[in-house]
C-alpha cells in the first residue's frame, strides 16, 4: 500500500477524539515514530482506530541516521515494533544526527556533505531497509551553518544516497526554502538540481523569521506558524513537475485546532487537484 | 587546514548544552557571519525543546513556580541529566530527585513529591494494557472455600503507590480544581495510588496501611501477607473496602490460587 496522492495533516493527541468523532476527509495521518515508542495507554489506543480508517505515515525524528557512531539497535528494534503494528503506508526520517555519545539532543542536527559522511549515511539507510524490510525516505534537512569539508551540494548528496541504497525521498519544501535563503542559494536553481524522480511525499510547514549576525535574514523551521506563501509557491512548481504527490502539513509548536489545521491543509488540495488555478497563480507569484 | 577531521557530531556535541564551550571549528556561513550566532539555533532547539518536554511531564511543578523559575530549574536539570534515549515520553525519571537537590526549589519543600507524583502519572498513562477483572472473579475464589493465604492477586502494569512527608496529592488536585489550597495543611504526609482506568489515569488518595497493601501485593505476596502488611500501619484497615475499591478501579488483571 502506497500513500495517497493527497494532502494529510500530522496527528496530535489533542485532536484524537475529534478525528474519530468528525472523520474529517483528509488523505492520511502524519505522526512521529518516538511519541508511539510506549507500551500502551491512550496513544496506542487513539492511533490504533484513527490507523483503521485512514493511511498513516510514521515519520522518525530520532534515528540518527548522520550519527557518528553505529545505528542504535534497541531503537532500531522499537522502530520495527511499530512497523510491524501499524503497518504504515510509508516510513520517513531525516538526513541528520541527533544523538551523541550516549545523549539524545532532541534536534535535527546538521551533517557534512562529504564522501565518509556518504558512506556513512548509505550504510545505516542500507542497514534500516534491510531491518525494516521496506523501502524508506529520506527528508532534506533545515540548516543554518555549513561545514568547510563539505565537498558537494545537498542534492548531489541526496541523489547519491538515493542511487547507492535505493531509498526514496521526502521533499519538505519548507526546508528547502529554509535552506536556500539561510545560505543565499537561489531556490529555483536548488529545486532545478533536486533529484525529484525519488520524491515519495513532500512536506510543507511554516517557519520562524530570524537574522544572522550579519543581519542577513535565517529562517528557522519551527513549525510553528501557517505555511508562507513563499513555501506554497514552491510547492506549487514542485506539483507542476512532479503531478500529484502525497503532501503533509506539519505542524508542531502552536497547534491550531482541528477544522484550522484542516482549512490550511485545504489549500495543498485546491494546489493537487489544480482545481483553482487562480490559486496556484497566486502561490506561484510567492516564489518570484 | 582547519576542517573538521573527527566526525561533525562529535565537534558539534559538546557545545550543544554548554553555554560555555566554544564555537567548534569547521564551521561556515556564505556571508562569512559569526556562525556562532547560527550555532545558536541548534543551542536554542535542543535546550528549549527539552525543558518543553519537562513541562508537558511536570505541569503542577511548572504551575507552582511559574514559568521563569521552571524554565531555569529545566535547564539546570538538562545540563545536568539530558535524555540518555530518543523516547521523550521516558525523559525526567531523574527529574524529582533534582528537584529535591536544587538549593533554590528548598523554599517549596513539597515540590520534590509533586514531580514524583506526577512522574507516576505519566508513566501509568504510556504503561502496558492489561484487561481488568470484575470483583466476582474474588467471590468466585472465596466461595470456593479458599483461604486468603492461598489467593494472590495480579496489578494492572500501571498501578504505582505514591507516599510522601507533604500534602503533594491534595496540592497535585488542587491544581486540577479538585480541592481548594487554602483548605490544605501542606505538612500532613499524603498516600496514593496511581493507575490507568481505561484512559484516564486516576489518582486515588490513600491510606498508608492501603499502599502497604498494594505494595506488598505488588512484590508478590498473597491477600493474607498483604493483609499483615496493612494491619502494620493501621490495626482497622478495612480489606473488603480497600479490595472493593482496587476492583472497581480496573487495578486488578488476575486472580490465581497457589
Amino acid at each position: 500500500m502506497k500513500l495517497p496522492a493527497r494532502a494529510g495533516i500530522g496527528l496530535k493527541p489533542q485532536h484524537f477524539r475529534e478525528v474519530l468523532a468528525v472523520q474529517p476527509d483528509i488523505g492520511f495521518f502524519e505522526v512521529h515514530a518516538e511519541n508511539y515508542m510506549v507500551a500502551g495507554g491512550p496513544y496506542h489506543h487513539f492511533l490504533g482506530r484513527i490507523r483503521e480508517q485512514y493511511p498513516l505515515s510514521i515519520h522518525g525524528v530520532a534515528l540518527n541516521l548522520g550519527g557518528a557512531g553505529p545505528l542504535d539497535e534497541a531503537h532500531l528494534d522499537r522502530l520495527a515494533e511499530l512497523m510491524r503494528r501499524y503497518e504504515p503506508a510509508s516510513f520517513s526520517e531525516h538526513l541528520a544526527w541527533s544523538s551523541h555519545g550516549g545523549v539524545f539532543y532532541n534536534d535535527l542536527l546538521p551533517v557534512a556533505y562529504d564522501r565518509p559522511t556518504l558512506q556513512r549515511v548509505c550504510s545505516n539507510i542500507d542497514h534500516v531497509q534491510e531491518r525494516l524490510g521496506r523501502r524508506m525516505l529520506l527528508e532534506n534537512p533545515s540548516t543554518y551553518v555549513q561545514f568547510e569539508t563539505s565537498s558537494m551540494s545537498e542534492c548531489d548528496f541526496l541523489a547519491e544516497v538515493v542511487r547507492r541504497t535505493g531509498c526514496g525521498l521526502l521533499l519538505d519544501v519548507n526546508n528547502l526554502h529554509v535552506s536556500c535563503v539561510n545560505h543565499g542559494r537561489d531556490v529555483v536553481a536548488c529545486l532545478a538540481e533536486f533529484p525529484l524522480s525519488a520524491v515519495g511525499e513532500v512536506h510543507v510547514a511554516g517557519f520562524t523569521r530570524d537574522a544572522d549576525a550579519a543581519g542577513a535574514p535565517l529562517l528557522i523551521d519551527s513549525h510553528a506558524a501557517p505555511v508562507d506563501i513563499a513555501v506554497w509557491g514552491l510547492y506549487a512548481s514542485v506539483l507542476a513537475r512532479l503531478g500529484p504527490v502525497p503532501t503533509l502539513l506539519e505542524r508542531d509548536q502552536d497547534i491550531p485546532s482541528l477544522s484550522e489545521l484542516l482549512a490550511e491543509a485545504h489549500r495543498a488540495v485546491l494546489l493537487l487537484t489544480g482545481g483553482s488555478q487562480q490559486h496556484a497563480d497566486l502561490c506561484l507569484e510567492g516564489v518570484q | 587546514m582547519t576542517g573538521m577531521l573527527i566526525a561533525v557530531p562529535a565537534c558539534m556535541a559538546p557545545a550543544l548544552l554548554d553555554p560555555g564551550h566554544s564555537t567548534p571549528t569547521g564551521l561556515r556561513t556564505w556571508n562569512e557571519s559569526d556562525p556562532a550566532r547560527r550555532l545558536a539555533v541548534h543551542r536554542n532547539n535542543v535546550l528549549s525543546s527539552l525543558i518543553d518536554a519537562l513541562a508537558d511531564t511536570f505541569p503542577v511543578v511548572l504551575q507552582l513556580v511559574g514559568e521563569e523559575f521552571f524554565r531555569a530549574l529545566g535547564a539546570a536539570f538538562v545540563r545536568a541529566a539530558p535524555p540518555r534515549m530518543p523516547v521523550l515520553a521516558h525523559y525526567g525519571g531523574e527529574f524529582p530527585g533534582f528537584v529535591a537537590a536544587f538549593p533554590p526549589a528548598m523554599q517549596v519543600p513539597y515540590l520534590a513529591d509533586v514531580a514524583r507524583l506526577e512522574w507516576l502519572r505519566v508513566r501509568a498513562y504510556h504503561s502496558a494494557d492489561a484487561e481488568p477483572v470484575g470483583p466476582e472473579a474474588l467471590q468466585a475464589l472465596s466461595g470456593s472455600g479458599s483461604s486468603l493465604d492461598e489467593i494472590y492477586l495480579s496489578l494492572h502494569p500501571s498501578v504505582q503507590v505514591f507516599c510522601a512527608p507533604f500534602a503533594a496529592v491534595s496540592i497535585w488536585a488542587a491544581h486540577q480544581g479538585q480541592v481548594r489550597l487554602e483548605d490544605i495543611d501542606v505538612n500532613v504526609g499524603e498516600d496514593a495510588v496511581v493507575l490507568r482506568q481505561a484512559l484516564d489515569v486516576l489518582v486515588l488518595p490513600t491510606d498508608s496501611a492501603s499502599t502497604q497493601f498494594v505494595q506488598a501485593v505488588a512484590a508478590a505476596s498473597s491477600i493474607a501477607v498483604a493483609l499483615e502488611a496493612a494491619k502494620t500501619e493501621a490495626t482497622d484497615f478495612n480489606l473488603v473496602a480497600f479490595l472493593a475499591t482496587l476492583f472497581s478501579r480496573g487495578a486488578v488483571t488476575a486472580l490465581e490460587l497457589r
